[in-house]
């Protein structure tokens, strides 16, 4: 992909002393520069990873540096989402991102799409670009994106974090792995949390998404060493990178021998989000041959607990979100420590399992019900619908 | 013979949130039967129901994936350091 010298566009004299710290070293030089200019990525997500990435990219002069996401600026993201500001609440985050990477360069072309990456766009939103860099946050359109980049043969400059640990690597090149050489199969839904359950550190997208900003740079110049068949691990906490081997699976059904993935899927049901037609068919027999409720609205929860009823109400949180806020009467088993606690639960009583939005909940109230508890809600939405519907004097977060 | 394993972050409430813990085997498999046996919340996490490594998690041992050496079979000494890398998807 690295292009050839000839035919690169010229610099102008403001792009010179724009780049100088790059012209004068030998490993960048002016060709260096060219190619850059000439050169594209594509970041899908202008969140956490998306957002210092895009904003090195764009001092680096990229020449065009494509943004999706169709998410707005929220107060909780600005603890991390550096390219947004306190003046960018409200606003689309590609509103955002553009006025601010048009700032910091108004040399470069800035596309936007406002849209969600799916089987139907991903293949024609991806073509134009050199890179594809991948900084969303769920794994449905993590498959996607691999499997877009390996069917176009475009490199996918990957990142992902998780509280203060990150992971980066290239997938997708030429003779290099791609995302399921590593990964064939995602984890079922809930099982791994989302920042917003997880938490994470600030900083630890800005270190992660300039990584995967050097990748991309590395990829469109040819200098260096890419992270290609290398998987790099960084422990924020202990400050500590680590690299594993990676190696292209020849068994890999996208990107090896024999593919059985020649066209983009529903990655929704790959990864256990949507149910198949079969699946779907099979829970509405069950369902109808028992009815049995699962879950538990915040208000129903209200109406039962001043109905008298008795309902034990089981936080499976951590212990500083229990301090921000709680239900009255809700006692504390995190979710990591149930299978060693459940003992201390009646498993006569009823019980409504709650977490921050439910997700975690799920995951506990499945696991009391294969332990023998028959009576076990979920509460839907978790605490913040609670502040939401019931008791708005809670602060949320 | 102990073997130390790396705990990633997902997987530490299942560990009393210890990042490295110690196991005994003279394989892969061993090493992850006593591993799963002491902490039984990461069973689930690991394996399936039909007792299959699952495959959204990784198991490494020093810089090499199982995957391309003996799999469970994969001879474990007390000087390596084994890893489990979960998949995680968040970026935003």
């Amino acid at each position: 992909m690295v292009r050839d010298v000839e035919g690169l566009p010229q610099l102008t004299n403001e792009e010179i002393k724009r780049y100088s710290r790059h012209l004068i070293m030998p490993e960048v030089g002016v060709d260096g520069q060219r190619r850059l200019k000439a050169g594209s990525v594509l970041c899908v997500g202008a969140g956490g990873l998306g957002s210092p990435a895009a904003m090195y990219l764009a001092a680096a002069g990229v020449g065009r540096i494509g943004i999706v996401d169709f998410d707005v600026v929220d107060y909780s993201n600005l603890q991390r989402q550096i390219i947004h500001g306190t003046s960018s609440i409200g606003k689309t985050k590609l509103q955002s991102a553009k006025e601010r990477l048009a700032d910091i360069n108004p040399h470069i072309q800035i596309d936007t799409y406002e849209t969600a990456l799916s089987s139907e766009n991903a293949l024609e939103l991806f073509a134009p670009y050199d890179v594809i860099l991948d900084g969303t946050d769920n794994f449905p359109t993590r498959y996607l994106t691999n499997d877009a980049c390996v069917l176009l043969g475009k490199p996918n400059a990957y990142g992902s974090i998780f509280r203060f640990e990150g992971q980066a690597s290239v997938f997708a090149a030429k003779d290099g792995p791609c995302y399921r050489c590593l990964y064939p199969e995602p984890p079922p839904p809930g099982l791994v949390p989302s920042c917003a359950e997880g938490g994470v550190l600030g900083v630890l997208p800005g270190v992660i998404g300039v990584i995967q900003a050097t990748e991309t740079i590395k990829l469109i110049t040819g200098i260096g060493e890419p992270l290609i068949g290398r998987f790099m691990i960084y422990d924020a906490l202990r400050m500590k990178f680590r690299e594993l081997k990676l190696r292209k699976d020849p068994d890999c059904p996208v990107c090896g021998k024999n593919p059985t993935v020649t066209k983009l899927i529903d990655y929704e049901e790959f990864c256990g989000l949507r149910p198949s037609v079969e699946a779907e068919a099979k829970a509405a027999v069950a369902s109808s041959q028992a009815p049995s409720q699962t879950e538990i609205s915040a208000v129903e929860l209200k109406q039962r607990m001043d109905r008298g009823d008795a309902l034990v109400i089981v936080d499976v949180r951590e212990p500083n979100e229990y301090q921000i806020n709680r239900i009255p009467g809700s006692q504390l088993i995190p979710l990591g420590e149930i299978p060693r606690r459940y003992a201390e639960l009646d498993p006569e009583a009823e019980i409504v399992v709650q977490c921050k939005m439910g997700g975690r909940s799920a995951k506990a109230a499945d696991y009391l019900r294969t332990v023998g508890f028959k009576r076990v809600l979920n509460l839907k939405g978790g605490i913040l619908d609670w502040v939401d519907k019931v008791d708005p004097s809670q602060p949320k977060y | 013979m102990a073997t130390k394993i790396l705990i990633p972050t997902p997987l530490r409430p299942y560990t009393d949130k210890q990042e490295a813990v110690e196991a005994s085997g003279a394989t892969i498999g061993e090493l992850l039967a006593d591993l799963t046996t002491k902490y039984s919340g990461l069973k689930a996490h690991l394996y399936n129901e039909q007792g299959k490594l699952r495959s959204f998690v990784n198991i490494y041992i020093n810089d090499e994936d199982i995957r391309y050496l003996q799999k469970d079979q994969t001879p474990v000494g007390e000087a390596d350091t084994v890893s489990i890398i979960p998949s995680v998807a968040g970026g935003v």
